[in-house]
């Protein structure tokens, strides 16, 4: 005799176990199944296709009516059931259907999640759930200058932003995470994807949260944040979750935790009833994707015919984005655990990056963009934990070449190259033109082989292939050796190159940079991340966002760290000068918050040592009360202008030396220069101000003024070497701008002055700022320009209220021991 | 007198949304034992480390945090965040202790005993 079997949901998993039990054994059962939604059984994860018009309602049905009968599957389409009888064995459906049941299936789902905000009852919000759901997203984006919000920048948020954008609409996704996809992407992808997405249409606004819909006549008509920003829509999609249905069996006083609870049998707590799918918790997870679905039939078809004993394991995910021409995907645990290993690749030039994450030996986890076609085969490593060991130089290129070189030695592969094989894609230099270069002209290194041939001098990322040509080429003769230092561990390009490219290719964020250049970390190190956010400012002035988590703590809280964590405080006192009622405020502060030690620094100014972080922005604003500013004691920045008396008070000064310091200073202060920069202007020869040390040194004599660079006095003791002499006091001022402003242009981040002057040499520094009126000019305009947004004080924007985090706790005071 | 000491039963407090921390940086909580700092990476990770290098005691806190480890602010030893060990040449050289903290559903809690 047959038995009875159930299945309430005519989704993905109702019918999916169907097909995976007919499979096994047809005759056993007599099937009835339940769906709510008045229509045959569809992908519902094809849904996304059908929005942006790539497929139709009838590409994704999966099993037509005839499927049903041909099984011999009764099928009560639009009639949900309200109630099960577990004593009784029965299901009770609306209109008064009763059907009774061997063994009970639940296949609910789950349903979308309706953030409770108010104005959700709104005409024009809706989720992305069903085909009901797409019909009145097509309505909406028909109409004249359709706008949508999507709420949610997750994979569903995104595919229905992108559909919505495909069907005219202006669509914006708004997450509420800094990072689109953050469960499943990186930083890095995760930039890359809010790019491709915008080339796409889809604006996005991230790290927002929502407070409001609005809506006029019953109608929505827009969305608040909480920042107060209102983003004007006539069509508003919820895109934040799901949550699994399990009411019915809540209501038959099944198990239920954030979904109907299973065993490894997918067995609820009555041995007669069965959960599936989304609407299904198992080992305390409640999946939302369809891999695991399969996985769960597999199991239950199993249980329920020859394999009782079958066990489902729970099931490692995978996603894949489905947004046309943006290749996204994700599996395992890309954030790792203990003694992890990132394995990077980035190809600017594609638009490919891709990160392996290696533990004890196995990839534990993948994230790519812009070139997913590995994907799959990554994900067979995870899921099978084969070791990767063996195979590790090569399993970041993917499977085709992995398996081509398995076993094959690297110098012997470029060996066997052609030399008509392409080596630098760049420069189309192919192999047998380096070769010839380095046997007629005799070059020993990469340098000179890049020089004649412009191979590896572009992009730099055939760099090894071209020594290992230089290593066949020359034998023993070869040896290794690159051109500049790398900035760091995380890229093979020198400084220069990197400050050129953020020029030249007109690159405008630290993740941008990396991408372009190929770093091979996913977010660069304490090394890199500082340079590049200094690069950028100065590139892009009052453009730049500066980036303070890439800033060291000096800079991010704009206060000396002291080796007990307190910092130091020293305010600007303009070329030495200061005031009694300075003096007097400087003393009241002192007082106020039980600052140890006041000190005078060997720059001309007072130091307030051993302040509590958390004081610090009310100690600024009793200096920023009597006047005073930031004096950037702690920056990659101006520091002083260390001055001598000059002609108001010397009898040897020969100019107002006291005064051309202050104007100095009021001019250049707030600039951050690629290291510190210390300047000093002496009234006379006899140098009080010890100016022939400083990395600008001014010398007044009685004709003018000699402008003299390269000074140090710490690591190194070296006096200065003269640039110029002017005769003005404004030319001595368009001078020293001018140097200072190339010297942020072309030096490397770290390089004082002197070793910038040792670097380029000082005839060529000469030969643009002293001996080019042009140039110098030009110069001095760009440093002007960049000063109006640079010569604010952080004190002051602080004590207003800016990075307020920073110096405040996350929390009260704990009242536990941590455990 | 039961002579097995009680397990101490952990409390997991509240302390914040994962948002209250900047990505790539930390925040920080007092206790009486001392500084908490909590780290967010860039891949939005959360961990929890007394606020003090095992070097010279630096505060963690305001170090450059980059991939799953902090730089200290004082000395630039690279400590794993998720162990507090620090790394590379300075590995083996004691270790900042790790503090429980999960995230759910946004928030992060610390493990705490009633003390």
């Amino acid at each position: 005799m047959t038995e009875k079997l159930v299945i309430i949901g005519n989704g993905m998993a109702g019918c999916r176990l169907i097909e995976e039990i007919l499979k096994r054994d047809p005759a056993r059962y007599a099937i009835t199944v339940f769906g709510a939604e008045p229509r045959v059984n569809y992908n519902r994860i094809m849904l996304s296709p059908v929005l942006a018009g790539e497929k139709t309602f009838a590409d994704i049905v999966i099993n037509d009516e005839a499927w049903y009968r041909d099984n011999g599957i009764t099928l009560h389409a639009g009639r949900p059931v309200i109630a099960i009888d577990t004593a009784a064995r029965t299901v009770s459906a609306e209109g008064g259907l009763e059907v009774a049941y061997d063994r009970l299936i639940l296949a609910t789902g789950s349903d979308p999640v309706r953030l409770p905000l108010p104005g959700a009852d709104l005409k024009g919000v809706v989720t992305f759930r069903d085909i009901d759901d797409v019909d009145a997203m097509l309505a909406a984006a028909r109409e004249p200058d359709a706008q949508a919000v999507v709420i949610g920048g997750g994979l569903l948020g995104l595919e229905a932003a992108y559909g919505l954008a495909r069907r005219g609409m202006k669509a914006t996704v708004v997450h509420l995470m800094d990072v689109l996809m953050e469960r499943q992407l990186d930083e890095a992808a995760g930039y890359l994807l809010t790019e491709a997405l915008k080339a796409r249409g889809v604006e996005t606004v991230l790290g927002a949260q929502s407070e409001a819909i609005l809506g006029t006549d019953g109608e929505v008509s827009g969305l608040q944040l909480k920042d107060g920003r209102v983003l004007p829509c006539n069509l508003l999609v919820m895109a934040v979750g799901i949550r699994p249905n399990a009411a019915l069996a809540r209501a038959a006083e099944l198990a239920v935790g954030r979904g109907v609870v299973v065993d490894d049998q997918m067995r609820t707590c009555d041995p007669a009833v069965f959960a599936i799918g989304e609407c299904a918790e198992h080992r305390g997870i409640a999946y939302g994707l369809v891999a695991p679905i399969w996985d769960m039939c597999r199991t239950l078809a199993d249980v329920l015919s020859a394999g009782p004993d079958a066990a489902y394991q729970g099931s490692m995910l995978s996603t894949r984005l489905k947004v046309s021409g943006v290749d996204v995907f994700s599996a395992g645990q890309f954030s790792g655990g203990d003694g992890c290993e990132d394995l990077v690749f980035r190809d600017a030039g594609r638009g490919v990056y891709k990160r392996l994450v290696l533990k004890d030996g196995r990839l534990a986890g993948a994230v790519m963009f812009g070139d997913a076609a590995d994907g799959n085969w990554y994900f067979d490593l995870m899921r099978t934990g084969a070791p990767v060991d063996e195979i590790r130089e090569t399993l970041i290129f993917g499977q085709a070449i992995t398996e081509g070189l398995r076993g094959v030695d690297p110098n012997a592969a470029v060996a066997a190259m052609a030399d008509s094989a392409e080596i630098c894609g760049c420069n189309g230099v192919c192999k047998g033109q380096i070769t010839a270069a380095i046997v007629d002209l005799h070059l020993t290194n990469l340098d000179s082989v890049r020089a004649v041939t412009k191979a590896s001098a572009s992009c730099g990322s055939c760099t090894p292939l071209v020594e290992q040509v230089l290593a066949l080429t020359l034998g023993d003769a070869f040896k290794a050796e690159t051109g500049p230092r790398s900035v760091c561990k995380c890229t093979a390009h020198g400084h220069g190159l990197v400050r050129r490219r953020i020029v030249e290719d007109e690159l405008k964020s630290i993740p941008q940079v990396m991408q372009a250049l190929e770093w091979k970390t996913p977010d660069g190190c304490p090394s890199c991340r500082p340079a590049l956010n200094y690069y950028l400012l100065c590139a892009w002035p009052g453009e730049y966002r500066d980036d303070k988590q890439s800033r060291f703590v000096n800079e991010r809280v704009h206060a000396n760290i002291q080796k007990n964590g307190t910092y130091s405080v020293v305010p600007r006192m303009w070329g030495g000068l200061t005031t009694p009622n300075e003096l007097r405020a400087i003393a009241d502060v002192a007082d106020e918050f039980a600052i140890p030690t006041v000190k005078v620094t060997g720059g001309q100014r007072i130091d307030l040592l051993g302040v509590k972080k958390d004081d610090l922005p009310a100690v600024w604003s009793r200096l920023n009360a009597a006047g005073m500013v930031s004096g950037h004691a702690y920056g990659k920045a101006l520091r002083t202008v260390k001055t001598c008396v000059g002609t108001d008070w010397c009898r040897f000064g020969t100019q107002d030396s006291t005064g051309l310091g202050v104007r100095i200073e009021k001019f250049m202060w707030g600039a951050w220069t690629p290291a510190k920069v210390k300047m000093g202007v002496s009234g006379c020869p006899r140098n009080c101000a010890e100016a022939t040390c400083k990395d600008v040194g001014v010398i007044c004599v009685d004709s003018g003024y000699e402008i003299q660079i390269g000074g140090a006095a710490g690591l190194e003791i070296r006096g200065t070497e003269a640039l110029t002499k002017v005769a003005t006091e404004a030319q001595a001022i368009e001078t020293i701008v001018a140097v200072v402003q190339l010297y942020r242009e072309e030096g490397f981040y770290l390089e004082r002055i002197y070793k910038w002057m040792a670097r380029v040499g000082l005839e060529t520094i000469k030969a643009r700022v002293a001996d080019d009126p042009a140039e110098r000019r030009a110069l001095y305009d760009r440093f002007a320009l960049a000063q109006r947004s640079a010569r604010i004080d952080p004190w002051a924007q602080r004590v207003a209220g800016r990075d307020q985090d920073e110096f405040n706790p996350i929390s009260r005071r704990l009242e536990f021991a941590p455990a | 007198m039961n002579a097995l000491a009680p397990v101490p039963e952990i409390l997991w407090t509240d302390v914040g949304a994962v948002t209250d921390i900047p990505r790539q940086g930390a925040r920080r909580a007092p206790t009486p034992q001392g500084v908490i700092a909590i780290f967010r990476t860039g891949d939005n990770e959360v961990f929890a480390l007394y606020d003090r290098c095992p070097h010279k005691q630096g505060p963690l806190s305001q170090g450059i945090v980059h991939g799953r480890t902090v730089a200290c602010p004082l000395h630039n030893w690279i400590i794993d965040l998720a162990t507090g060990e620090p790394t590379g040449a300075d590995a083996g050289k004691g270790c900042a202790h790790t503090v429980p903290v999960e995230v759910r559903d946004g928030r992060i809690r610390l493990g705490l005993v009633a003390g």
